[in-house]
């Protein structure tokens, strides 16, 4: 066999290790999570409750799916002005400007605080306003959990439409400013919408982000295990759930943590299928 | 043919110049407050944690919290440091940055050989899924696999295996947009050679690329080492400096989570946030670097 | 005569001593020149004459961006537009493009009033249609496209969307339509009905354009205004210019010597 062919064969046979591990990762949450999808079927997902008291266990995991739709919903409604005028003045107004590269150098490092990072700024710094203003279970709550989410995801939503909105070209622009349009109204008319696939598909992707993010969540949510009833009560989403209960558990609880962890691998999954959809259809 | 409908409408050109002027003031605002959290936490960090920084701090293993408890009732600086999580940290990702770097640039070879395959666009399409795996569930996997499975207890390997998961896709990308972007007449010159192709992979692809791959390997390493749910999940924390890697390993992550749990240590979360935060910090603005100077 | 100024009896617009400069350089220089109503009037001269950037100073196009810098007059029915709001300039002067560029997210109906939307002009329907039809008709498109009006103009092809282009210019009823190249990305064909259309337009409008191809020029323009190095070299009658050119600089091009 020559040389060729077996680089070939190296580099097919790896690459099929990554198709290996996401395979294997499906396979594993899949037969983790059957014992407690056959303890309780359909009510996995339908029932309020979730409780561990042993004779009378029941697990569900649908208030941590509210609790995560209602932190990541919060965090994206804050996230979406901020990220659309930073993407405005990075590509836009500001484009090509010195500026714009410390402006967009921060809102990259915004990106690689750790979210444990994230979390106690928010328990020491946050939690303490919202306190004042008499928000929230001792300052916790899905809307505090939020309000630091939507920080951490601003610059995965910012980046992509910054970029794209870069992207317009420049004849499209001249051809409405010629008509005797001004910037904001060639930015809202032409160049946003010339450029809002690209915009919508970071927005979605950075949903993605806020639905699986962890430790600032787990640190600011509050942590129960009931159906937030408003945006100050406290909860617990599918990531910090698992992350909190995770240590003591065994049996059927930790059969149900991994339910949950399937759960969010599907959900993500989709949510960060759909957004590569849209990029890729732009291109 | 006649002309019809001349200009007879009102421009109002003050009132949208104005509108031009508040909505420029607002997007100045609104990305203003947008980048304000990155100042307010670093400062923070370093206000806070700049006091607990002494040489006992980088060399010294965490105290326990009797000893934190004491120090604190007398008003002291709380003894110790976080040696044990400086040193799980460097275990910890450079393991994983061994079982990461050649899987995700082989497959990032592999990507780039065959644009538009099936097999290939089924490989980035999946890759590009793992990137988007909430860490807390790859934290859950490792668990499922090495802790249960491989050393029988959490480990710094298990730790490692998460975070090299989260890794390889972020290497896969990179590899594959640098290697897209080298001329095609520079392969096809070593082809034409008579090289056998994988001389031609390590010898002119790689090296060729090899800027643009430093830059995403060590934007992924700046990603991993904050990463603090999986490590709870696999590597559990030790208070001691292990390099074994079958053994419970603290990391500087596990530690600020530790210290925040534990009321007698909490006057260290903050310099330890800080070092955590310069390492990650060093990391990203030098892969910035080396992406800059590429240009 | 002085080289550098061109007069013309009762003129629709008329620039006086206009220098336009990139940072420092500068690509057209001191140039006074008058444009006669209803005609076509063509610049030309070699790439990188300067030719583009005197017909986009007349907008004030070069605005947009920070590093250019223009001093001089530019004088529109006895109004110097250098001191009115540019967005007020702007609709008075339209423009067309090197390549057509209608706006992709937008359906033909609304590409050809994209004027008055993007002016916040509210019009009723009735009198949308009336200006999509007027417009459209202007530029010989009607026929092809009254069916599918509500269709992207990103589907037609180069040349009816360089009409569209034009038609998107017309519905305000400008005073001057300035084109950049109008049909240097077409072919032949497209090319022939663009020019075809625009003698009929100047019964309404006065038409200054930028052209690079020389029996464009003498095919459709009354007046030809020859640049060389960002100075206005010759000015006259199309066919005077033609036959008889009164500097060397003009006769080495008209005559092919240099391009």
């Amino acid at each position: 066999m020559n040389s060729d062919k077996i680089t070939k064969i190296v580099l097919v046979s790896v690459s099929f290790l990554i198709l290996l591990i996401a395979g294997g990762m499906v396979f594993s949450l899949v037969s983790g999570a059957i014992p407690s999808f056959k303890e309780f079927g359909f009510s996995f997902i339908t029932s309020k409750e979730w409780n561990p008291t042993e004779g009378r266990e029941n697990y569900s995991a649908l208030p941590f799916i509210a609790g995560t739709l209602m932190t990541s919903v919060t965090a994206l409604l804050i996230a979406l002005p901020l990220s659309f005028a930073t993407s405005l003045f990075l590509g836009e107004y500001y484009r090509n400007t010195k500026i714009a590269t410390i402006l967009g150098t921060m809102v990259d490092l915004l990106a690689g605080i750790p979210s444990i990072v994230y979390g106690l700024w928010g328990f020491y710094v946050l939690r303490p306003i919202m306190v004042d203003l008499g928000l929230g279970n001792q300052g916790f709550g899905v809307f505090t959990a939020g309000l630091i989410l939507s920080i951490m995801i601003i610059p995965y939503a910012t980046s992509l439409s910054n970029e794209i909105i870069a992207m317009v070209p420049n004849d499209l622009k001249e051809a409405a400013y010629s008509l005797g349009a001004t910037r904001l109204e060639v930015t809202l008319s032409v160049t946003v919408p010339a450029a809002r696939s690209g915009i919508f598909a970071g927005y979605i992707l950075a949903f993605g982000r806020a639905l699986g993010e962890t430790m600032a969540v787990t640190m600011l949510i509050g942590n129960s295990n009931l159906i937030p009833d408003n945006l100050f009560s406290s909860g617990n989403t599918m990531a910090s759930v698992i992350a909190n209960q995770f240590g003591e558990a065994d049996g059927l609880k930790l059969s149900s943590l991994i339910a949950i962890a399937l759960l969010l691998f599907v959900i993500t999954g989709i949510i960060n299928g759909v957004g590569k959809y849209i990029i890729k259809k732009f291109d | 043919m006649e002309r019809v409908n001349p200009i007879s409408y009102p421009d109002h050109s003050k009132r949208r110049i104005l509108k031009e002027k508040i909505f420029l003031g607002l997007v100045i605002a609104l990305s203003a407050i947008t980048v304000s959290p990155i100042i307010l936490i670093i400062s923070k960090l370093v206000i806070k944690g700049v006091k607990q920084f002494s040489f006992d701090f980088i060399f010294k293993t965490t105290p326990n919290t009797y000893e934190a408890m004491t120090a604190v009732a007398s008003g002291e600086n709380i003894p110790g440091g976080v040696l044990n999580g400086i040193s799980g940290t460097l275990l910890m990702v450079a393991a994983a940055a061994l079982i990461a770097i050649p899987l995700g640039i082989t497959s990032g070879v592999f990507l780039y050989e065959n644009q538009g395959k099936r097999l290939a666009n089924l490989v980035r399409n999946v890759s590009d899924i793992l990137q988007g795996v909430p860490s807390i569930v790859l934290g859950l996997i490792s668990y499922m696999w090495i802790v249960k499975h491989i050393t029988h207890g959490f480990s710094a390997l298990a730790g490692s295996v998460s975070l090299s998961i989260m890794m390889v896709p972020m290497i896969v990308r990179s590899t594959e947009e640098t290697l897209k972007m080298i001329p095609n007449s520079i392969k096809e010159a070593a082809l034409a050679l008579g090289v056998p192709y994988y001389k031609v992979i390590i010898k002119v692809l790689i090296p060729t690329g090899f800027s643009g791959m430093l830059t995403g390997i060590l934007l992924a390493i700046s990603r991993v080492i904050g990463e603090t749910a999986p490590l709870m999940l696999t590597a559990l924390g030790s208070t001691m400096v292990n390099w074994d890697i079958t053994q419970p390993t603290s990391a500087l992550p596990l530690l600020v989570w530790e210290f925040y749990n534990d009321p007698n240590m909490v006057d260290l979360i903050w310099s330890t946030s800080l070092l955590l935060m310069v390492i990650v910090l060093i990391f990203n603005l030098v892969s910035k670097k080396i992406a800059k100077s590429r240009q | 005569m002085n080289k550098n100024i061109a007069k013309i009896e009762d003129p629709i617009l008329s620039v006086r001593d206009l220098t336009v400069a990139y940072d420092k350089n500068e690509a057209v220089k001191q140039v006074s020149v008058d444009f006669k109503k209803n005609s076509v009037t063509a610049i030309m001269g070699p790439s990188g004459c300067g030719k583009s950037t005197l017909l986009r100073a007349f907008n004030r196009m070069h605005e947009l961006y920070e590093n250019i810098h223009i001093t001089g007059q530019i004088i529109l029915n006895e109004e110097d537009i250098m001191k009115m709001p540019p967005i007020k300039v702007r609709r008075n002067l339209g423009m067309v493009f090197q390549r057509p560029n209608p706006f992709p997210t937008m359906s033909i109906y609304d590409n050809v009033i994209a004027g008055y939307k993007l002016n916040g002009i509210r019009l009723k329907k009735s009198e949308k249609d009336e200006i999509v039809e007027r417009s459209l008709k202007d530029v010989a498109l009607w026929d092809e496209v009254k069916d599918t009006l509500f269709k992207k103009g990103t589907f037609l092809s180069g040349g009816q969307q360089q009409r569209l282009c034009i038609a998107r210019a017309l519905a305000f009823s400008p005073e001057v339509i300035l084109l950049d190249e109008p049909t240097s990305a077409l072919d032949p064909i497209a090319t022939s009905k663009i020019e075809e259309m625009l003698i009929n337009l100047k019964k309404n409008y006065t038409i200054i354009m930028v052209t690079h191809n020389m029996s464009q020029a003498a095919r459709i323009s009354d007046y030809s205004l020859f640049m060389y190095l960002g100075e206005l070299v010759e000015y006259d009658k199309t066919k005077t210019m033609f036959t008889n050119p009164k500097e060397k600089r003009t006769e080495e091009y008209l005559t092919g010597k240099f391009s």
